[in-house]
């Protein structure tokens, strides 16, 4: 069953070109934020790598530009593509326990509303209601801002990551509660659940291990694309201040950083991780588009 | 349609009553309010003073009425940095928002609406295939760096445009207004176009995706057997079919342009609420954020409310229906 998969997935990916490339792009990424501290020429995190006199370097390319920084330096002279690859991995790493925060609250919430309906069923799907009035990211940014307001200095840039986690989460998982809701909510009627139930399997039992399995592909897939909104929402966060601080940039601190200095003609520091970010979503996007219509085409 | 309606007003007004209840609450978890205003070199006796004045000595049910009363008569208290009421700053800024706001919804729907129906009537035309990659790209571009790419094209390179401020403003009443100078205007463009892009791009997608439907339905295939003119067809009976769904887009869009808002005016410094709201978040001004709590739930549920109310108007199926079927 398993390669039976594999080898459909594998043809059906062969069609679509989007998919190989944003694929490839993907693979590409995941290789230099792996490698990222062999391959990168400075470690942003350590201060004592960097040297003062090689600051705002332009790319190698241009006139004034160093062969050893093909895409320039910052204020600090540390190597524009090592900022990158490390803010790559900052970016990576927060878009994905956001979305795996969303993913199991909302579908533990979303299966038990789902299943035993009645007051829960309201009571989430009231409070999923009230979350969806607001606009995610607006949500996030209060959820988060707000919650660094009652930390002192030294409390918040040791939990940065997690509040942008946890408010990027949070923010999210209605997505994943409705779907998994309108998806339980089918299973619960049929007779696998029915039959369950006969040999003694109690609630719990049935919707772990009888319901969840079934649901799971479509919020995997969902899952896929949000990656891509919590890498976007957590660069947006950052950009605004609220997101991930210097001393551990994302590819939106590394975009804020670099915005001051663009005025000043330094447009590197800007332009390069600003276009890291757009080739990573759209690449995580051609994937979960293809995964969408791959593993469940009803969700188009 | 009464019940229907009632249901909605109930939902509504639960949604600003929890809201209202999580502003309230601020106040008491973060800081202290009387330190916060009258600074750490107060006599105890002013601080009394102003202690009874904010009704903090009542009981927490007493205060929670206050706060709403206040904020019924637009009182939101003192903002901590400015030293100013809640209300006066907003009601400063809030003109260069609505402005932003309103100009970047014209632009979005203007030219999101026509272009998703030419890329729906024509889907074979180059300008469909262009329009449909460059919305893969625009989903994939943050607003942020949207902006930003623009201030460095227009801004930085060609020093056609300027990157930050309102301009000149010119004052209505209470109202300042940029549209009409020329300096207001230009500084109006890149906020206003960088603010629309992202939606340009979902208004299409969406009006194309419903256009290509209703364009595949019987009555429409009748009507061409009927021997009724393309044109006609097209613009008389599938246009008025997609009506419901590019309301919602338009309600939805609002949404996104307050939530955006807040991104562009803080790339641009645009002097308008959304920096007002990171200033204060930045600087832990909790009556301000409270009051923008409040201001932006009952817009996003008088949002939803108006797009449930036309919803009705224009599809006269969803008058008697108990459930609605949301996008």
């Amino acid at each position: 069953m398993t390669a039976l998969l594999h080898t459909e997935l594998a043809r059906s990916l062969r069609r679509s070109p989007w998919a190989m490339a944003g694929g490839l792009v993907l693979l590409v990424i995941l290789f230099g934020v792996a490698l990222a501290p062999w391959l990168a020429r400075s470690n942003p995190y350590d201060l004592a790598s960097l040297d003062l006199l090689d600051s705002h370097l332009p790319p190698s390319w241009l006139p004034g530009g160093d062969p050893r920084f093909w895409l320039g330096t910052d204020g600090q002279g540390a190597d524009i593509l090592s900022l990158i690859l490390y803010g790559l991995r900052a970016s990576l790493l927060v878009g994905v326990l956001a979305v795996t925060v969303s993913v199991v609250l909302g579908t533990t919430l979303g299966i038990r509303a789902g299943f035993t309906g009645g007051w829960v069923d309201a009571l989430v799907m009231r409070v999923a209601d009230v979350q969806f009035t607001f606009p995610a990211i607006l949500l996030a940014l209060l959820i988060g801002g707000i919650s660094r307001m009652a930390l002192d200095e030294q409390a918040r840039a040791a939990s940065a990551l997690a509040l942008v986690v946890i408010s990027l989460g949070v923010a999210h998982w209605p997505h994943f509660a409705r779907l998994v809701r309108g998806a339980t909510m089918v299973e619960r009627g049929r007779d696998y659940v029915a039959a369950a139930r006969l040999i003694g399997h109690g609630s719990v039992r049935i919707m772990t291990q009888s319901i969840l399995p079934n649901v799971l592909n479509a919020v995997f897939v969902l899952a896929t694309l949000d990656i891509a909104f919590a890498i976007m929402g957590e660069a947006t966060l950052s950009f605004l201040g609220f997101g991930l601080p210097p001393t551990q940039p994302s590819l939106g601190t590394l975009i804020r950083l670099g915005y001051g200095n663009l005025f000043s003609g330094e447009w590197w520091e800007v332009i390069f991780p600003s276009l890291t970010l757009v080739i990573l979503v759209m690449a995580i996007n051609a994937v979960g588009d293809w995964l969408r219509d791959a593993l469940n085409p009803r969700l188009r | 349609m009464i019940g229907f309606l009632m249901r909605r007003l109930g939902h509504a007004a639960a949604v600003v009553l929890v809201v209202s209840v999580i502003a309230f609450s601020l106040s008491n978890l973060i800081g202290d309010p009387v330190a916060s205003i009258l600074g750490l070199n107060a006599t105890p006796s002013d601080q009394a003073a102003l202690r009874e004045r904010l009704h903090l000595n009542d009981p927490v049910a007493l205060r929670y009425l206050h706060f709403v009363e206040g904020a019924l008569h637009g009182r939101f208290g003192t903002s901590y940095t400015a030293q100013r009421p809640v209300a006066e700053l907003v009601a400063e800024r809030f003109p260069a928002t609505m402005e932003l706001s309103l100009v970047a919804l014209v632009i979005s729907v203007g030219l999101g609406v026509p272009l998703g129906l030419y890329a729906a009537v024509r889907p074979r035309s180059r300008l469909a295939a262009l329009l449909m990659s460059l919305s893969v790209i625009g989903v994939a571009l943050p607003t942020f760096v949207f902006a930003i790419l623009a201030i460095t094209v227009f801004s930085v390179a060609l020093g056609w445009l300027p990157s930050f401020g309102r301009g000149q403003v010119v004052q209505l009443g209470w109202w300042s207004t940029g549209l009409l100078t020329r300096s207001g205007l230009l500084s109006l463009i890149l906020p206003a176009i960088s603010l629309a892009a992202g939606q340009i791009a979902l208004v299409a997608r969406l009006v194309r995706a419903e256009m290509v439907e209703v364009l595949r339905a019987d009555f429409i295939r009748f009507a061409r057997a009927r021997g009724i003119p393309a044109r006609l067809i097209t613009f008389s009976h599938a246009l008025r079919n997609t009506m419901v769904p590019i309301i919602t887009v338009s309600g939805i869009q609002l949404g996104f342009l307050v939530a955006f808002g807040v991104v562009v005016e803080q790339v641009f410094q645009w002097p308008g609420l959304g920096t007002l709201l990171i200033q204060a978040l930045g600087s832990a001004d909790v009556p301000l954020i409270s009051a923008y709590l409040l201001l932006a739930a009952s817009l996003f549920v008088a949002i939803n409310l108006i797009v449930d109310l036309l919803y009705a108007v224009v599809d006269p199926r969803l008058r008697t229906g108990g459930q609605l079927a949301r996008a």
